[in-house]
């Protein structure tokens, strides 16, 4: 029996990160991925790419990992576990290793999935390696110093999408990976946040049930780099999913579910505010920005509606 | 039974492979080393090997899958060639910073650019200094040996450090030679079933793959990389010691061919020393005293080991089938010119860059490098420190 998603349960199992890692206070990172790892009831063996919660989780001669966990490099989480899973169905397959129903997850920040990663996650995910690939995306790469990735949202400022006297933040759009990954015909892809942990829980459930590859996009806030207060990282989270900023969904063999609809949209706004990334959007002089930006959340929320067969 | 085949390298290694049985093959597909990949997927196919065969999509992702199933404790083998080992050169230093004992055929191809397919070192010789043990094969037969010897070497206790394994492309890779292939019990007999060291399979005991080392530590894990290069030189000739006495055939740190009593010696790296060795008989019968000397082991770097076999020699011709740019001439100079200065050979050495991305090697040419040690020998004079061997100035 799976340990029912109930807080008076799930507090009961042992941490699988446990505290002393060295990732900033308020960062959303080690939330997730407790939730993740505590929402997995079997054994779990993980690989990550550098990044943030790599680097912070692993300074030699200390680990915050109480399970099996592997770093080779920055855009080698997917093949990496690709290895790894193989290598259990080779000794399994021979008698070598006794079967146990392992579970094998990747962790990849949005730079090491996005960008640098998204050969290797592509590759896995067409091989059909029997593991979950998380994108704890926080929409920078942090660990270098917020610099600009293919996740960072138009109009946000970065180190090198900088607010200049001409370009006011990062002049182009995030890509769509989500959509991406669902588009590999793999059994699971979703989108999550941390602050509907039952929704993110079940939506692993169900991508470690699958059989084959699942991938799982998670907003992850980042108070250095977003530059807002470190005690809102599940707020924030909330509002993205309020003003459909991160819409929360799960395309389950190719059939695309919502599985949040707030109540009434929230204005992008409301989102925005709190962020010192997206400050200079308030200006007179960039309002065409955050106009713009409005625009494309609206556009891919209508469209996120109609592959969900929901009305608008 | 042994039996004897007509074989080329690329197939000779597929059927080590076979024999080897590997847990996990994890590659990708690049001329000259195609065949290989081919062959393997076909043992795949017919359920003639235990293998997962990870169909990576690059090569990059080859050496990491390699790594990953290293560290979940199963024996896992890959070959590539050229752009293909330049593009996983990331991972191939992390895979001996991780101890892996991965086993790499690297069919050896000139590195782009521009692009060429035809045989030099420079892709291999790239990765010298990556912490790999380097073997060069001359022929089909050594590939196939080599093969098995690097898994015993790899995985040695001592050792734990991933091996190339290397021979000539097309020229060896695609030409048919008498092979001896062993039989296939009396291969998996010798290299033993794989000991899995800190697997992270073993979940009851979890293990940190790979995490982040800084000045406090980074230091002594190099260290201890040094130390094992150390070790793997004494377990290379054990190994092939005991593989002489399961099969038969000899192997060392090097091949020397009529150098006892030569007073010229050429040093020369794979295949090409077939053409020497008959460079060099005919030179013997008009009376020249030369000799050959084959490394096979480029790391670790038998140093004095060559320095003692070149000790009473008066002039030594290295010929380097790959150019490090800026430097004093090829790597195999380079390394040879400081052996023989620090263990105090007085012999006078030279270099000759020669066959770049697979310009033919004549026996004349050969002949030409042993005429110029003949003079150097007689006059005590070097005139040109490294030659061209065949390219148009
Ligand atoms: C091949 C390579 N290129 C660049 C880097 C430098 N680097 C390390 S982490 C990182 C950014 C990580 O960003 P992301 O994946 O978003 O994770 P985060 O730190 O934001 O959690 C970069 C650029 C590297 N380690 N390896
Ligand atoms: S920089 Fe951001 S992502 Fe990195 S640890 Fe700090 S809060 Fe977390
Ligand atoms: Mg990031």
């Amino acid at each position: 029996m799976a340990t029912a998603l109930k807080l008076k349960e799930l507090y009961k199992k042992e941490d699988r990160l446990t505290s002393g890692h060295r990732l900033c206070a308020g960062c959303a990172a080690p939330i997730i991925v407790r939730q993740i790892l505590t929402a997995i009831d079997e054994p779990v063996v993980l690989s990550n790419a550098t990044g943030c919660l790599e680097v912070s989780t692993t300074i030699y001669p200390y680990t915050a990992w109480q399970v099996p966990w592997i770093h080779t490099a920055f855009e080698t989480a997917a093949s990496t576990i690709s290895g790894v899973e193989a290598m259990y169905r080779s000794l399994v397959k021979q008698g070598k290793l006794e079967e146990r129903n392992f579970k094998f997850v990747a962790f990849g920040g949005d730079g090491g999935t996005y960008d640098i990663g998204i050969q290797a996650l592509s590759g896995m995910l067409e091989r059909g390696h029997r593991a979950l690939y998380v994108c704890y995306n926080n929409e920078a790469y942090m660990n270098t110093g917020i610099q600009r990735s293919g996740a960072t949202p138009l109009g946000a400022w970065t180190t090198t999408s900088p607010v200049g006297k001409v370009i006011p933040g990062k002049p182009r759009p995030r890509k769509d990976l989500t959509a991406i990954a669902a588009a590999h015909d793999i059994p699971y892809a979703a989108q999550a946040s941390p602050h509907n942990w039952r929704d993110l829980m079940r939506k692993v459930r169900k991508a470690v049930a699958a059989d084959g590859p699942s991938f799982l996009n998670v907003l992850s806030s980042c108070n250095r780099g977003w530059r807002h207060p470190t005690d809102i990282a599940i707020e924030i989270s909330r509002l993205a999913a309020e003003t459909c900023y991160w819409p929360l969904y799960e395309v389950e063999d190719g059939e695309w579910k919502l599985t949040y609809r707030p109540k009434k949209k929230l204005p992008i706004e409301e989102f925005l505010q709190p962020q010192g990334r997206f400050r200079h959007l308030f200006r007179e002089e960039n309002k065409h920005v955050l106009e713009e930006l409005r625009a494309q959340v609206d556009r891919k929320w209508r469209q996120l509606l109609k592959r969900c067969g929901e009305e608008e | 039974m042994s039996r004897f085949e007509a074989m080329d390298g690329n197939t000779a290694t597929a059927e080590g492979m076979r024999q080897i049985n590997p847990d996990v093959v994890a590659a990708y597909p690049i001329t000259p080393q195609t065949s290989t990949v081919q062959t393997f997927s076909q043992f795949v196919a017919d359920g003639e090997v235990d293998t997962e065969f990870i169909r990576v999509e690059s090569e990059h992702s080859a050496m990491a899958a390699c790594i990953g199933a290293s560290a979940a404790g199963g024996r896992v083998m890959t070959a590539t060639s050229a752009n293909g080992l330049a593009l996983m050169w990331e991972m191939v230093y992390i895979a001996a910073s991780n101890r892996a004992p991965i086993v790499m055929t690297v069919v050896n191809r000139a590195l782009s650019g521009p692009i060429n397919i035809h045989c030099d070192h420079s892709d291999s010789m790239g990765t010298r200094d990556a912490g790999w043990i380097q073997l060069f094969g001359e022929n089909p037969q050594e590939a196939y040996d080599n093969a098995i010897q690097a898994v015993r070497i790899a995985e040695h206790e001592d050792v734990l450090l991933p091996v190339m394994s290397m021979y000539d492309g097309f020229i060896t890779s695609h030409s048919l030679e008498r092979v001896q292939i062993e039989d296939g019990e009396a291969v998996r007999d010798f290299v033993g079933p794989f000991t899995a060291h800190d697997s992270l399979l073993d979940v009851d005991n979890p293990v940190t793959y790979g995490p982040l080392d800084f000045y406090d530590f980074y230091m002594e894990h190099k260290r201890q990389q040094v130390e094992a290069m150390k070790y793997a030189k004494r377990v290379i000739p054990e190994v092939a010691a005991d593989f002489e006495k399961h099969f038969g055939r000899r192997y060392g740190f090097f091949d020397e061919y009529r150098l006892d009593d030569a007073e010229l010696a050429l040093v020369v790296l794979s295949s090409t020393a077939g053409t020497a060795r008959s460079v060099v008989d005919s030179l013997r019968a008009q009376g020249l005293k030369v000799g050959l000397l084959k490394p096979r082991v480029f790391r670790p770097f038998p140093a004095e080991e060559l320095a003692d076999a070149l000790r009473d020699k008066t002039a030594v011709g290295v010929m380097d089938r790959s150019d490090s740019f800026g430097a004093l001439g090829g790597p195999l100079f380079v390394e040879l010119s400081a052996a023989l200065k620090i263990w105090g050979v007085p012999a006078k050495i030279v270099d000759y860059v020669f066959g770049l991305g697979g310009r033919d090697t004549t026996p004349a040419q050969i002949e030409s490098v042993f005429r110029d040690l003949a003079e150097i020998a007689e006059t005590g004079e070097i005139k040109q420190l490294v030659t061209y061997l065949g390219v148009r100035e």
